[in-house]
């Protein structure tokens, strides 16, 4: 069964084609790769799904549902989280803080003036929250400020402040851009160990080929806005078409 | 206490007793003394700290919280002012339907005012909340004369309907209590005041700190902080933003309406000039000198202004030659020719200095100035504690 259907997508800027007629299909419960090499339309494709863009024709279906037209936080709460190239957090505040406010978004939603309620009395938020860090091995950390924590750290906690809402799809864009190898492959545990123990479908933009070989179970190749080919792993490494047209480039 | 933590509930007793003790702790020099003009205990004055902390309490939720400032919030005080004055213009002189009248108005204007200013953010939400006071006050001023009065400012006729009044005072008052009565205590060389008008005021300002508290501390208040620190996050992570800035948009309105009908209830007449962008930016000032985002700070800041205002703008070049006639004459002259550009008329100048000042060194206001004396002593402390750890001899 298929989570997310992309029918026909396609956007222009300007004079530029950035993503021509591009059909996708992301099955449930699994980890989905979109590669390709710079400019291919990855992250437009992604911007796409999530409400930052909207594209000049196509559909974009969620669980049966368009989300096209729909803003980002709409789209958020129809269960589709999504993980920033640089890590997206709340920097000015604490951990605990920044894990309470996914924690607060799913359970109240959009928006809820609940101004005169103290935030300390909301001991469900508290001890979700609580168990989230714990989850990631950040328990230690809740007081800091989140600025203040390495980059690897960062990392971690905005994928754990995308799971507290207990997303159905998780979407990724290059979770291990600019990071060491070592941060890189706690990244690949971290995503492995959620796969395991959510109900989650991911789908994931990376440059990484460590990466995508090591998590993924299909893979689209996209070259200049349009998908190459959709296949296994396997299948993938050995494909004429996408040597030539990025496992080439890479090898150069 | 009251929904509050220890530690916010320790800060509500301060204020608390800061205020109920204001007449004594702003008049600390015997009045023979020379140091009397410094003084800051009369009525008028402890109201103006009072009235304008809860304008700055207001103005810190928005702008301490979200990030987002306005340069209009002047217009929400003088709209509140120009209803409170109707009241008393068409019921009666009792400030009760006056101020609640002025806090609705002040919420639907800001409610308009800020439904269309917040479809920006930064410098755009900024510049359109600086054009719509800007309007505000022409219109004030003269478009909407038979409303305002235009600029001789509207006040209370012996002529108006006031349909409530019959035999009851003349003078604003709470449910017989005027807000003009004051008691003095004499004692020694000192002369308290307390006024009513202050102290109704005062009590208006803790259930305004009060409740900025309780925002602070509510998830609403936590949401406020995450959209000034990453709205894009806050989007994706399935909240809508726009609710949440609208919302403390109208909750400082709403303080801006009631520091407007207070300042109405203790003088009843209300001017165009109350909505000027230098009012606006005034409440600006109070709260990044007193600390934004702090929940004192305004307060502070708020007390810190009027007080320069008033105790400042009153030392004129005889007072100088007063304070410095044992010098020789020369060195008088050029003395009182210095100083006489920062006090008087000049008092601009000092609070400007002053102003950069703790912004470049103190970024965080009088707060972070507190914190960082109180951490200066907390090391002193600990530094006694590890000296007396020495094995005697």
């Amino acid at each position: 069964m298929n989570i997310l259907e992309v029918k026909g997508v396609s956007k222009r800027f300007g004079g530029l084609q950035a993503l021509g007629d591009v059909n996708l299909n992301v099955q449930k419960n699994t980890v989905h790769a979109i590669i390709g090499p710079n400019g291919a339309g990855k992250s437009t494709l992604l911007n796409c799904f999530v409400g930052k863009l909207i594209p000049d024709s196509g559909s974009v279906m969620f669980d049966g549902q368009s989300v096209l037209g729909k803003k980002p936080h709409q789209i958020n709460q129809m269960g589709i989280s999504r993980v920033f190239q640089t890590p997206e957090i709340f920097t000015d505040l604490t951990v605990m803080e920044n894990m309470m406010i996914p924690c607060l978004a799913h359970r109240d939603g959009a928006f809820e003036m609940n101004a005169m309620v103290s935030l300390a009395g909301q001991k469900d938020i508290q001890e979700k929250a609580e168990e989230a860090l714990a989850d990631m091995g950040m328990a230690d950390k809740r007081h800091m400020e989140a600025s203040a924590m390495s980059r690897g750290d960062k990392r971690r906690l905005e994928i754990a402040m995308c799971l507290a809402q207990e997303p159905r799809l998780l979407l990724l864009d290059e979770p291990t851009a600019g990071m060491a190898r070592a941060d890189t492959n706690n990244t690949i545990d971290l995503l492995k160990q959620i796969k395991e123990t959510h109900d989650i479908t991911i789908a994931i933009i990376e440059h990484d080929m460590h990466v995508v070989f090591s998590l993924s179970e299909r893979i689209t190749v996209l070259a200049q806005g349009t998908p190459l080919v959709e296949d296994t792993p396997d299948n993938i490494k050995g494909h004429p078409k996408v040597r030539e047209a990025y496992l080439g480039e890479a090898q150069v | 206490m009251l929904g509050l933590d220890k530690k916010n509930s320790a800060l509500l007793l301060i204020v608390i007793a800061l205020t109920v003790f204001a007449p004594f702790l702003m008049n600390p020099f015997p009045q023979s003394s020379g140091l009397a003009q410094f003084n800051a205990g009369y009525p008028d004055l402890m109201q103006r700290f009072v009235i304008f902390g809860i304008f700055a309490i207001g103005f810190n939720i928005l702008f301490g919280l979200t990030g987002y400032l306005s340069f209009g919030h002047a217009a929400f005080l003088g709209v509140g002012s120009y209803a409170a004055v109707w009241m008393f213009k068409l019921l009666s002189m009792n400030i009760v339907p006056a101020i609640v009248l002025s806090v609705i108005v002040a919420g639907l204007f800001s409610l308009l005012i800020g439904f269309i200013s917040l479809r920006r953010s930064g410098i755009y939400f900024s510049i359109l909340t600086l054009a719509f006071a800007q309007m505000s006050f022409a219109l004030a001023y003269s478009v909407l004369t038979p409303l305002t009065n235009g600029e001789t400012g509207l006040q209370v006729y012996n002529d108006d309907p006031q349909i409530l009044l019959g035999n009851g005072p003349t003078v604003t008052h709470l449910f017989g209590f005027e807000m003009n009565s004051t008691s003095t205590l004499a004692l020694g060389d000192w002369a308290f005041q307390f006024n009513m008008g202050y102290y109704v005021s005062a009590v208006m300002m803790v259930l305004a700190f009060y409740l900025s508290m309780r925002i602070f501390n509510s998830p609403f208040g936590l949401m406020l902080r995450a959209i000034k620190t990453n709205q894009t996050r806050l989007n994706y992570t399935g909240v809508s933003t726009r609710p949440y800035t609208l919302a403390a948009f109208v909750i400082s309105g709403m303080y801006a309406g009631l520091a407007g009908g207070l300042m109405a209830s203790m003088d009843p007449l209300a001017g165009a000039e109350r909505m000027q962008w230098t009012a606006s930016g005034e409440v600006v000032l109070m709260v990044i000198l007193g600390g934004a985002g702090t929940l004192i700070g305004p307060i502070l800041g708020a007390g810190f202004i009027k007080y320069f205002e008033n105790i400042f703008s009153k030392i004129n070049e005889n007072v100088l030659h007063g304070w410095f006639a044992a010098l020789p004459d020369g060195l008088e002259n050029a003395i009182v020719w210095v100083l006489h550009f920062f006090v008087g008329k000049g008092w601009h100048l000092t609070l400007g200095l002053l102003f950069m000042l703790i912004v470049i060194f103190l970024p965080g206001g009088l707060v972070e100035g507190g914190q960082r004396i109180g951490r200066l002593f907390k090391r002193k402390k600990s530094g006694d504690d590890a000296s007396n750890t020495k094995p005697a001899e």
